[in-house]
């Protein structure tokens, strides 16, 4: 027990003599586990409103359409929608429901949309939930609510469907559909823009929305062949994806059919893409920390030496001060993990705003015990990955050195050492300087490499919405948008203030050797050069590394389709992230260069 | 002829009561080819004098000559320029990188210099030989004893042919044996015509200087010129030979 009070009280002590440290330390592991935490709490949060819709609605478990030929062949025929509702498993069903594609004219604006039959009393399966007003009438129409929403319908609004005049009965929500923008088509349409060299066929809607019509009214607006729709409830619900599979068929004037499994794919995708980018972010984010945490706790352990002589000549055990040296580092973890979870936890609902075209909210991101033990877990590997083998090196110095504060010697790469030779006088001090600590160079190439990945597969993911813009789509292109840009503003904060960390740190290691150099004839201008290059040649090689790499885990995100940013935004980003690294250090190389020399050499002697 | 004069020199720290002068209006005439030592004890402002007159610190006051120009006026980087090409430092603790070998510690001021690496390489190796350290070309400092140590810190120093080498107490961290190399060594300097100013508190050193100033918080308080100096029996003269 006394030993283990000793080592809380001594490594309390070490985090507060240098709180400025420590905030760092935990300002790094916090921004991985902030984000981790949001991608593992809305993790599922937005199937709920969807089992809800489904229940309250009688929502189907398989949709069949039939549509009309586009080729102009025989019109569809209902009766082959009666053979799948008679098929095995199928405990009940209503429709087929006519379905018609329109325009819808609101002022100046049209927009499509596919209007379905149905009778004025509840069917069976499938019983759209009103939210305002009422159901269908003559000559009154139901809005789709998502759909009410991106138009601006209310109830009451006179509107216009294939040049006749109606009005909006009801607003309603259904199970058996996607909800606007992304319209499960029960008409021949298309969703977003028509790739390059393609067009839409001749009658196809356009980002149509839904709305409900007495069965009377569907026909009379009708302008060509009408689709049907049937909509099914199975034995077992889970069977659904099976039915699917066993009659489906997607040619026209054949029953398609879609399960409730596919919709709630559908319903989910947004919040399945937004976890997908925060784990992805977060991850980053913890290979970042790892970086940050390394080098801040190897600047502590070198600044630390003659704390170590001291505690190993006051007869502390190589053991006793590795576990100072962890438990420092593991405090500010848990304390990390504790503010990850907590901001990532009220970070979350931004994250999962209400679906409209569902019934209830988001379901609340809920922190579950899993979650917790993997946000913690990752802290504290991420403090002990970083900490262990500075921790293990301090405590197995020798006490006499480490009383006397002798630095760890530097390395030497006899190759690069001869080729600085030939190089300007900047240029050899700043090769020299990075060959002395090759694994600190290993670090600052990483930390880069993974900033930039982030940030080329951020610049991918946003050319892809840029893409594929939805007319009304905003919603989900903004929220997407505003992850990535939290993502790629968190790694970009996180790499300057490694860029930063590590040019401090190489700034302490080489006083001295900075001092004899300027003492031999360089000139300020040389040296503070030589620091900022000893950074921008390890982020020039992160950055190429990075665009390769960010290409690449764009491409392990999302294996479909891997649209390449502008080639002018990839030239530009090399020389753009060398110049801000260049910036970064510039002031800690300044201010190294105007130490005075004589000082730093004269401190060897004390 | 004169190569090093100062006039009223003075570095001082802190003000009002708590003002410390390091050095204290300090007037001082090196001749060229000259060799000059400075005692005192700890503290009384030698080092400090070195690091004023070797342009690693700036002065208070007064006046620096070199080599006929005035150098306490001169901006940073024509400081730098000034260590780079008329002046050499010899340090106690030698400050050889201890990531380059000898030879490469020796070629570096050359390199900074701007000269070509095959050029910095040949002067270094023609150093290390003068000082007798050929075969140790290849070596690291560590590898290294104290004496060889040192005499690679007097190589470097004279990497791009200074008009004046500065040594701050270059025997404080030497064994006898070791000792005696290095004062040979700077005998051999001094026989080439080379301008030395030696800062240390070992009497011996002083002994074979041409001249020896004794210096006491931060002034110039006795100055001896020495008949025996450099050009005597070194090793009887420093008691060391044996």
């Amino acid at each position: 027990m006394g030993r283990l009070l000793l080592i809380v009280r001594l490594a309390a002590r070490d985090l507060l003599r240098r709180p400025a440290e420590a905030a760092l330390l935990l300002l790094a592991i916090a921004a991985a586990t902030t984000t981790l935490t949001v991608g593992l709490t809305i993790h599922g949060v937005a199937s709920d409103p969807y089992a809800n819709t489904r229940e309250v609605t009688a929502g189907p478990d398989v949709v069949a359409t039939i549509l009309p030929d586009p080729e102009g062949g025989a019109d569809p025929d209902p009766a082959a929608l009666e053979s799948i509702a008679a098929a095995d498993g199928v405990t009940d069903h209503s429709g087929p429901f006519p379905v018609a594609g329109a325009a819808l004219e609101l002022g100046e604006r049209t927009m499509d949309v596919q209007a379905i039959g149905r009778d004025a009393e509840p069917a069976d399966v499938d019983r759209p939930a009103v939210t305002d007003g009422d159901w269908v009438r003559d000559g009154g129409i139901v809005v789709e609510a998502a759909f009410a929403e991106a138009a601006g319908l209310h109830v009451g609004d006179p509107v216009t469907l294939a040049g006749r005049e109606f009005e909006v009965a009801g607003i309603a929500v259904t199970a058996a559909l996607v909800p606007y923008p992304w319209t499960s088509c029960l008409v021949h349409c298309m969703l977003g823009e028509a790739p390059e060299g393609m067009r839409p066929a001749d009658g196809a809607l356009h980002d149509p929305g839904t709305v409900w019509l007495t069965v009377a009214d569907v026909e009379e607006i009708a302008s060509a062949p009408l689709s049907y729709v049937m909509n099914l409830k199975l034995a077992d619900p889970d069977d659904a994806q099976a039915f699917v599979l066993a009659h489906g068929e997607e040619r026209p004037g054949l029953p398609n059919l879609l399960s409730w499994n596919h919709t709630l794919e559908q319903v989910t995708h947004l919040e399945r893409n937004t976890q997908r980018l925060l784990t992805t972010g977060g991850t980053l984010l913890g290979i970042l920390a790892v970086a940050s945490v390394a080098v801040l706790v190897g600047g502590r352990m070198a600044d630390q030496t003659q704390r170590v002589g001291l505690l190993k000549a006051a007869g502390a055990t190589p053991g006793l001060v590795a576990a100072v040296l962890l438990a420092a580092s593991v405090t500010v973890a848990l304390l990390a993990s504790a503010v990850g979870l907590v901001a990532g936890r009220l970070t979350a609902p931004l994250f999962t705003e209400r679906a409209p075209g569902l019934l209830g909210a988001a379901g609340e991101p809920a922190l579950t015990a899993s979650a917790v033990a993997i946000v913690t877990a990752v802290a504290l590997g991420v403090a002990v990955v970083a900490t262990l083998v500075p921790a293990v090196r301090a405590a197995r110095t020798s006490t006499v050195a480490a009383l006397n504060d002798a630095a760890r010697p530097p390395r030497r790469i006899g190759w690069l050492i001869a080729l600085s030779t030939r190089l300007p006088p900047a240029l050899l001090i700043a090769l020299r300087l990075a060959g002395r600590r090759p694994r600190r160079v290993v670090l600052s190439v990483a930390s880069v490499t993974v900033t930039v990945s982030g940030v080329v597969a951020a610049m991918a993911a946003n050319a892809q919405l840029a893409g594929q813009p939805l007319v009304d789509a905003d919603t989900e292109t903004q929220r997407l948008s505003d992850v990535l840009l939290v993502i790629t503003v968190m790694l970009i904060a996180l790499a300057a203030v490694n860029a930063v960390v590590v040019t401090w740190a190489t700034v302490l290691d080489a006083r001295h050797a900075s001092a004899v150099t300027r003492a031999l004839g360089a000139t300020p201008a040389q040296l503070s050069a030589g620091l900022s290059l000893a950074q921008m040649l390890p982020a020039f090689a992160g950055a190429l590394l990075g665009v390769g790499g960010g290409l690449a885990l764009y491409t392990a995100i999302d294996p479909d389709e891997v649209p390449m940013p502008s080639t002018w935004s990839l030239v530009v980003l090399v020389p753009g992230v060398v110049i801000a690294v260049a910036a970064l250090t510039a002031i800690p190389a300044l201010l190294a260069a105007r130490r005075p020399v004589a000082p730093s050499l004269q401190a060897e002697l004390a | 002829m004169s190569i090093l004069s100062t006039r009223g020199l003075t570095k001082s720290y802190g003000d009002g009561e708590s003002l410390v002068r390091a050095v204290d209006g300090v007037d001082l005439e090196v001749e060229s080819g000259e060799t000059v030592a400075i005692m005192g004890p700890s503290g009384c402002g030698k080092s400090t004098l070195l690091h004023l007159v070797g342009g690693l610190d700036r002065a208070s006051g007064g006046e620096i000559h070199l080599a006929g120009r005035r150098v306490d006026q001169l901006t940073e980087r024509a400081l730098a320029r000034l260590r780079r090409t008329d002046v050499g430092f010899v340090f106690q603790a030698f400050h050889l990188m201890d990531e380059l070998t000898a030879l490469e510690n020796v070629e570096l001021p050359a390199l900074l210099a701007g000269h070509s690496p095959r050029a910095a390489k040949a002067r270094a190796a023609e150093l290390l030989d003068r000082v007798g350290l050929t075969t140790k070309a290849g070596a690291l400092p560590t590898t290294l004893s104290g004496g060889q140590r040192q005499r690679v810190a007097v190589a470097r120093a004279l990497s791009n042919e200074p008009v004046l080498v500065l040594a701050d107490e270059p025997t404080g961290n030497l064994d006898s044996a070791a000792t005696l190399d290095v004062l040979r060594l700077f005998e051999d300097l001094h026989d080439a015509g080379q301008t030395l100013v030696i800062v240390t508190h070992d009497e011996r050193i002083a002994a074979t200087a041409d001249r020896l100033i004794t210096m006491r918080d931060g002034a110039f308080v006795d100055e001896t010129r020495l008949t025996g100096g450099s050009t005597g029996n070194l090793g009887a003269l420093a008691g060391l030979e044996g």
